[in-house]
């Protein structure tokens, strides 16, 4: 599955913006490294950076507006500072992305194939027929039926499943080593959405693709990840393998995540356990760990800004940003019998 | 939980016409958007229509509340029928059944204050005006957890969780005793879903409110619906009980489904995809 | 597409029929009395009584609607005023609009363009700046008087270019050129500012769209990105506004062919309303009418041309 050199390799990221209302902190020191073959999965909600790391990995946040800090590596090539015709040739290249909603992300006045054939022949000499025949090929490879003739169909033509299919056929038409999924499947309907997990399975097995899989649905997450990293407010605040994660969570929001989950393998619960308060506002976070307002659990430790360590004598990979002792976590985490946080009282 | 019925569909249909022809439209074709679905609302009590993009079940629930007029079918609301009503005559009932919305950011007029948008229903029906409408409002929106402070604000100074609480709060200024819930936590993070879906059960407990709760996640409807039906290609393929329909499925498309959610729990979803 | 221009067809016939209901019936409301402007000044009674009988004037308004509709598709339309064929007065006025609006055109939509580009892709710069400044002092100017101050400065007073008429192409095209050069800037002023406007306008829009955020993602080339994909979807509103606003110039700019003299249809719509003589008033605003609807039509049409999700003619559930 891994194994060797890290493929990428993210240091302290910190990403900025200069907004009307102030400035704001979208990513605030965030690290991780992928190894080839690997499936990484980020988990946040609104606010919580995942969205903007991802982006800055490829160097689309780059603007006037915005402050970018720390490293990102590929293959032992630093990304943040480099020039524009450099980053043109890793996107698509090297790093392949595909989006939340393959209506909106596919430009609706040009064919698919030709938007297909448009990324083919931005990165290789190819002819527009030689191209094409690829486009023709690619969308096949992810299992859209009579690809030669949806070749030459719009978007609008496609539904919900088959968009997102043809989506990634782009994303990975120069076959890259990394791929990035935004909420690749939010906007699909939930058979639909196995049918592309299956794919995005698939597709990490067979041809090794290392995957950053960006979702908020941890039901998703359990099917496809072999890692995972919690984000809340511009900050990891959990780090570790699939099963650390689901067996033994450290951190009060990820406890408040899955506990807020409804189960259809579990009887149903009298109440949802449920987060109290709303994701903060990126101009108005406390001092400290930025979970406080929300955690039943805060004590006097707090206020002082927790790392991201691994708190856990055994397990060096499976970090977490919280003061409590792994013994108070383990007991406060329990909710009537499962996982969850406790209303605050 | 159980009365009589509140809501009774029968076979209710809504078809929307193609249309084709060179100088003057024929109608060459249909689209059953609902093709003949019947169900039950007790009072008091929640049925969950769950089915994808496509299902019909938004439809069928403007079909319901005479948003959109039915093809055929009945829709009887407490014994009375209702299905082919004129505005006029839907009005008085209109404060019987209300809506939530999917959209906390397109349902909610932005150029309008919370406490106009909470009071218009009250004051178009002409029930409270002045300072007794503006208690009442009030009252809702600390009921469904805001603020009376908020009275003033606009929509856009809140996050979706909370217009939301304020689209239910809008919702509840009539005293229905039905209420339809399009898809209300979909455009919601996770987080703040739980905290909705809390919200609309205590409501329930306390107002002893009957609920059309529409949406195609089969693990939300299963936590707070009573019943369930299963709507496909506008036509209900199952309905039961919900850990029946959920633990015990007939149909091959509701276990299609059921096996399409995924599992939050990597042991499971490791033994799921080796057995099948 | 069939169902689509017949129906746009069939539509064009009413609305046509229409406008010249509504022309006939207006003109006949005012207290004018052709028959008397006809005979001049000291008419006797008789001679006023026999021109009516002449032209008809004494049957009731419909029989004269009639006669007067046929005359127009006959060519037989001859106006009260000077008594010439309607329709070759039309015909000869022709390239004079013709090429006023067409050279107008080209020059609106390069620089109505080009200027929306360069603010859109510099917005916010000082560049960005000063193109709308001067955008919308394009906009604001009135056309009547901008022409009377080019008239003024650039013709009369410094002599650049003459100061009115028009000269066939085919006879001197230099000639010809310099003669509409002034009328063609400031008819282009105005629309050539508000192009830029709506056009930077588009394209900021679709700067923050998805797509342009996957054609990054994919490697493209800053440049390509800006043309292919903003520029292209933005221009799309610009190409139907276009349309519409040729199609209404081609019923004759009015105002700019009166003050520059030029021999064109508008000058000779202008005349007519002068002396409310009404057959080439009614032949003209159906001559404009009908440009009208074609220009929409066509519009339509392109716009399902360049935009794939729309389908003309087919109604949507």
């Amino acid at each position: 599955m891994n194994g060797g050199a890290p493929l990428l390799s993210v240091s302290d990221l910190r990403v900025g913006f200069v907004t009307e209302a102030g400035r704001v902190q979208a990513v605030d020191g965030v690290s991780f490294e992928l190894r080839p073959g690997e499936v990484l999965a980020i988990v946040g909600e609104s606010g919580s950076g995942k969205s903007v790391t991802a982006q800055t990995i490829m160097g689309l946040t780059r603007s006037k507006n915005s402050r970018i800090e720390g490293s990102v590596k590929l293959d032992g090539e630093e990304l943040t500072g480099a020039d524009e015709a450099h980053l043109r040739e890793v996107r698509g290249e090297r790093i392949g992305m595909i989006f939340q909603d393959p209506m909106t992300s596919f430009n609706p006045v040009y064919k698919v194939g030709d938007q297909i054939v448009e990324a083919i022949r931005a990165h290789r000499d190819l002819s527009r027929a030689e191209s094409h025949q690829r486009a023709i090929a690619l969308l096949d490879s992810v299992g859209i039926p009579n690809a030669a003739q949806r070749v030459d169909a719009y978007p609008h033509e496609f539904s919900g499943g088959m968009r997102q299919r043809a989506m990634i056929a782009m994303a990975l038409s120069l076959e890259p080593d990394v791929l990035i999924a935004d909420e690749p499947t939010t906007a699909l309907d939930v058979t639909v959405q196995a049918q592309i997990l299956r794919l995005l399975e698939d597709l990490n097995r067979e041809r090794g693709l290392a995957t950053i899989l960006i979702t908020h649905d941890l039901g998703v997450v359990a099917e496809v990840a072999d890692r995972v990293l919690v984000m809340y407010a511009g900050r990891v605040v959990e780090e570790g393998t699939l099963d650390e994660i689901f067996y033994d969570p450290q951190h009060p929001y990820t406890w408040g995540l899955m506990g807020s989950l409804t189960r259809l393998d579990r009887p149903r619960p009298h109440r949802l356990p449920q987060i109290a308060g709303s994701p903060p506002s990126l101009l108005e976070l406390p001092q400290g760990c930025h979970f406080r307002p929300r955690c039943p659990h805060e004590f006097s430790k707090c206020p002082q800004n927790p790392e991201l360590e691994a708190r856990l004598p055994e397990v060096p990979g499976h970090c977490d940003r919280c003061w409590l002792t792994p013994e108070q976590k383990r007991e406060k985490r329990q909710v009537e019998g499962q996982i969850g946080l406790e209303a605050p009282s | 939980m159980s009365g009589e019925s509140l809501l009774e569909v029968t076979d209710l249909v809504k078809h929307f016409p193609v249309k084709r022809g060179i100088l003057i439209d024929r109608e060459v074709d249909q689209v059953r958007a609902v093709d003949g679905v019947s169900f039950t609302v007790a009072r008091g009590e929640t049925l969950g229509l769950v089915g994808e993009s496509g299902s019909g079940k938004s439809t069928a629930c403007r079909a319901v509340l005479q948003l959109l007029k039915p093809t055929s079918g009945s829709v009887k609301f407490e014994g009375r029928e209702i299905a082919g009503l004129g505005r006029r005559q839907m009005r008085p009932l209109r404060r019987e059944m209300q809506m939530i919305f999917q959209d906390p950011y397109a349902s909610l007029n932005p150029r309008k204050r919370v406490g106009q948008i909470v009071g218009d229903p009250l004051r178009r029906q002409k029930i409270a005006s002045g300072s007794e409408l503006r208690q009442r409002v009030q009252e809702l929106l600390e009921r469904v957890g805001l603020s009376s402070e908020h009275y003033n604000r606009y929509p856009h100074e809140f996050s979706g969780g909370q217009r939301q609480r304020i689209g239910i709060a809008r919702a509840l200024s009539l005293k229905p005793k039905l209420v339809i819930c399009d898809e209300p936590v979909s455009a919601l993070d996770v987080s703040i879903q739980a905290q909705i879906i809390n919200l609309l059960d205590d409501l329930q407990d306390e107002l002893g409110l009957a609920y059309l709760f529409v949406a195609h996640d089969i693990g939300v409807v299963r936590h707070i619906s009573d019943r369930i039906a299963v709507m496909h290609d506008g036509k209900i393929v199952e309905q039961g009980s919900a850990d029946q329909v959920c633990e015990q499925p007939k149909d091959d498309y509701t276990k299609k489904l059921l096996a399409a959610v995924p599992i939050p729990d990597p042991r499971e979803s490791r033994e799921r995809a080796a057995s099948g | 597409m069939l169902r689509f221009v017949v129906r746009r067809l069939v539509g064009m016939v009413f609305v046509l029929f229409a406008v010249s209901v509504l022309v006939f019936v207006i003109f006949n409301i005012a207290p004018t009395n052709p028959a008397q402007r006809i005979a001049g000044k000291n008419a006797t009674p008789q001679l006023v009584a026999s021109i009516e009988k002449e032209w008809d004037l004494d049957k009731p308004l419909p029989t004269q609607y009639v006669t007067m509709m046929k005359k127009i598709f006959t060519g037989e339309l001859i106006s009260y005023e000077g008594r010439e064929n309607v329709n070759d007065r039309i015909v000869e006025g022709i390239p004079a609009t013709v090429s006023l609006c067409i050279g107008a055109a080209v020059i609106w939509m390069f620089f109505g363009v080009l200027f929306g580009y360069l603010s859109a892709i510099r917005a916010g710069g000082w560049l960005d700046t000063s193109l709308t400044v001067l955008a919308v002092a394009g906009i604001s100017m009135p056309v009547f008087w901008l022409a009377a101050i080019f008239l003024n400065y650039l013709c009369y007073k410094a002599g650049i270019f003459p100061s009115g008429g028009y000269v066939e192409i085919t006879s001197n095209p230099l000639d010809w050129a310099s003669h509409l050069i002034v009328p063609w800037v400031t008819l282009a002023i105005l629309y050539a500012g508000f192009y830029s406007r709506v056009l930077r306008s588009n394209m900021l829009d679709a700067m923050n769209e998805d797509y342009v955020r996957t054609a990054r993602a994919k490697g493209l080339s800053e440049r390509r990105v800006m043309s292919r994909h903003v520029l292209r979807n933005s221009l799309i509103p610009i190409v139907t506004l276009f349309g519409l606003d040729f199609g209404a110039l081609l019923g004759g700019a009015i105002l700019i062919e009166a003050i520059f003299s030029l021999s064109g249809i508008g000058e000779y719509g202008y005349q007519a309303l002068i002396n409310s003589d009404l057959p080439p008033i009614m032949a003209i605003t159906l001559f404009g009418a009908f440009f009208i609807v074609l220009f929409n039509t066509l519009v339509d049409i392109a716009y399902a041309y360049l935009d794939p999700r729309i389908r003309l003619g087919t109604e949507a559930p």
